[in-house]
């Protein structure tokens, strides 16, 4: 009882230290992590082999951790992710000075003939196709600056169609294993791999991403049409290659992305983990980039590379492991369990709907790795279906965070570009329309999800 | 640290809400033959970051709403962090022109706490003598008066704290903090032109057109 009481007040310490943003997130969780090995495990319930587990360390010498027929079933710090996301981190910084991201976003914009409506569903599109491989920060990143820069040109305004590119980059996110941080958290911890999430929650995001297609087309055509009819007749826009920095470093990027993205749809055949996948992109492209620039460009690239968020995930795991060997996460599945009366229905509208409001208000990653045990315990004492919660937490987290301009971490970089070059985005503005947007694309997926699994 | 430049140096003013500090810091502007930024500020933010007026007016010197805020990195949603970052460029530029001048509020000290001929003062006041002149300035009872000082200080000192390292109104993080009500604002101004005349003499500082 002690141990749970202080991992609870550790765990919403560490929680409220996030929202209220006095320090750094992964020194709080990095503190949280480290208040949690030294009072709950070490102090008060004496376990040197609770904190051996929760460190994890033997995980990564294993070979299942390089090459497995499943994805490992992670507790404690869930090394996997935090190689992935290392790995993608180098490879997307590749990509990024190589100029692929801008070149994209300039072609899209010729093949359209620069027309704004047109331009608005082929940003929503790449946004939320090239999501489904790269984090959702950087997608929006390079759109909404090109965005930015097209407005200017083009003389319209560019707030919707960055709204428009933060919903589809967080819906495409949530479609695949390696699009969201929760969902590769999801699939390394409950062993599910690239192909199951495509299958599974990849189908139910084809048909909200439709609808949300249609959606901003409809609450933005209009304002976006008359901008064009007033536009001057001599815009001159860039052409896409003068986005390339360098072609061969362009073209090693590409190659980098594409084999990484045909490596993750045949993992089930490889059978190569994500962890794998990551370290494999990682180190071609620092090869390529070293071959190509010289020492000095690995460097850069290094330097690009967030360790902030690497350590603050390390932290978040250690943090959840603490309530999760208390047992604090059983109460929280058993109340659940209790209010549905272990209706697998009322379980899964319950999750999806509770974690779609909780990631709209708070960080979805610690949302995400605290529930999955919960889901884990549900499943062992109902009997429902671990996958069917599994694809409900990951699309309840990843599409909840669509609500509110602090929601996902990509609105947030969205709509401080957006400000930052003279177009502030308001709580009122983004709600008016990422609200209903959401509340859609959760009811298609409750639909989905009730028609699909039961 | 920047380039030494002896003529140039800055005047920064924090201030309690009544305590005379626009009015201490317009003095000294005066005496010194210098400029003053205050509202201005609004005006070079407007043309800095393409914001409009209102919005500025309405996002100046106002504090973080943490609950609605989230920060990535370099990134933040909240507008009041956008502006307030304008501003700081815009206070920025002014500084970098060369020029000397006063600049009231702002979290000017800690922004160009890396120009060389910086004095950064806090002007305090006693609290009848703000509520008197809360009451005159803006024609408000005992107790409004008193509720707008509470409120103006509540939001300069979380505006401050969330970006400075030393708390609002805090000895370490000022050169001068001097209370108005002791000797009046008037005479405070004389006694803080005094005191800059007397550093410039120290340093050698000659503003511009002096010989």
């Amino acid at each position: 009882m002690v141990a749970q009481t202080i991992a609870i007040l550790i765990f919403v310490g560490m929680f409220l230290l996030i929202i209220l943003d006095k320090f750094e997130r992964h020194y709080v969780t990095l503190a949280s992590g480290a208040l949690m090995l030294l009072l709950v495990f070490g102090l008060c319930m004496r376990s040197a082999g609770m904190i051996v587990d929760t460190l994890n360390f033997q995980s990564i010498i294993s070979p299942d951790f390089w090459v497995s027929e499943s994805e490992s079933t992670a507790s404690g710090i869930n090394w996997p992710t935090i190689a992935f996301i290392a790995g993608m981190m180098i490879m997307v910084e590749g990509m990024g000075q190589a100029g692929f991201f801008r070149w994209i976003c300039l072609s899209l914009a010729k093949l359209v003939h620069y027309r704004v409506v047109p331009l608005l569903l082929c940003f929503m599109f790449i946004s939320a196709f090239l999501s489904m491989f790269i984090g959702s920060i950087t997608v929006v990143l390079f759109l909404a600056t090109v965005t930015i820069e097209l407005a200017r040109l083009l003389k319209f305004n560019p707030v919707p169609m960055i709204i428009a590119e933060i919903f589809c980059s967080n819906l495409g996110g949530a479609a695949t294993m390696s699009g969201d941080p929760p969902n590769i958290i999801i699939g390394t911890s409950l062993g599910f791999g690239f192909v199951d999430f495509i299958a599974n929650s990849g189908l139910i995001v084809l048909l909200c991403f439709i609808a949300a297609m249609v959606f901003f087309w409809l609450c933005f055509r209009k304002e976006l049409k008359a901008s064009e009819a007033a536009r001057p007749a001599d815009v001159v826009c860039p052409e896409p290659a003068s986005a390339i920095t360098n072609k061969a470093a362009f073209a090693s990027a590409t190659l980098v992305f594409v084999l990484t993205v045909v490596l993750l749809i045949t993992h089930a055949q490889t059978h190569l983990t994500v962890a794998c996948i990551g370290v494999i992109s990682a180190a071609l492209t620092i090869v390529l980039m070293a071959a190509i620039y010289g020492g000095s460009m690995v460097s850069r690239i290094f330097k690009g590379v967030d360790y902030k968020t690497l350590l603050f995930f390390i932290g978040l795991f250690v943090s959840v492991a603490g309530l999760e060997q208390t047992g604090v996460l059983t109460v929280i599945a058993n109340f659940i369990r209790r209010i549905s009366g272990g209706d697998a229905h009322v379980i899964v509208a319950i999750i999806l709907i509770l974690s779609a409001v909780a990631s709209g208000l708070i960080d979805n990653i610690p949302f995400a790795a605290t529930m999955i045990p919960v889901i884990q315990s549900l499943a062992a004492s109902t009997g429902v279906d671990l996958s069917v919660m599994a694809w409900s937490l990951s699309l309840g987290t990843d599409m909840g965070g669509n609500a509110t301009p602090i929601g996902a971490s990509a609105n947030v970089v969205g709509t401080s570009i957006s400000a930052k070059n003279g177009h502030p985005i308001g709580w009122g503005y983004f709600c008016k329309y990422c609200i209903p947007g959401t509340a859609m694309v959760i009811i298609v997926s409750l639909i989905c999800l009730f028609v699909r699994y039961f | 640290m920047e380039k030494e430049n002896s003529r140039q140096i800055i005047i920064t003013v924090g201030r309690e809400h009544g305590s005379g500090g626009h009015f201490i810091a317009q003095e000294i502007a005066n005496n010194l033959g210098i400029k003053l930024y205050d509202k201005d500020i609004v005006e070079g933010t407007v043309e800095l970051s393409g914001y409009s007026r209102e919005f500025i007016e309405k996002m100046d010197e106002k504090p973080v709403n943490v609950l609605f805020s989230r920060r990535i990195g370099e990134f933040s949603n909240s507008l009041e962090e956008n502006v307030a970052h304008k501003v700081f460029e815009y206070i920025h530029t002014i500084a970098e022109k060369g020029e000397s001048f006063v600049i009231v509020g702002r979290c000017a000290e800690s922004v160009l706490r890396h120009y060389p001929h910086v004095i950064s003062v806090f002007i305090s006041g006693d609290k009848e003598d703000k509520i008197d002149r809360i009451k005159r300035l803006y024609e408000l009872d005992t107790q409004k008066a008193a509720d707008r000082i509470k409120k103006v200080d509540f939001k300069r000192k979380h505006y401050h704290n969330y970006y400075s390292d030393f708390k609002w109104g805090d000895s370490r993080g000022y050169d001068i903090l001097i209370n108005s009500s002791r000797i009046g604002i008037e005479n405070t101004a004389k006694c803080l032109t005094s005191y800059i005349h007397s550093y410039m003499e120290v340093k050698g500082i000659h503003l511009n057109g002096e010989a």
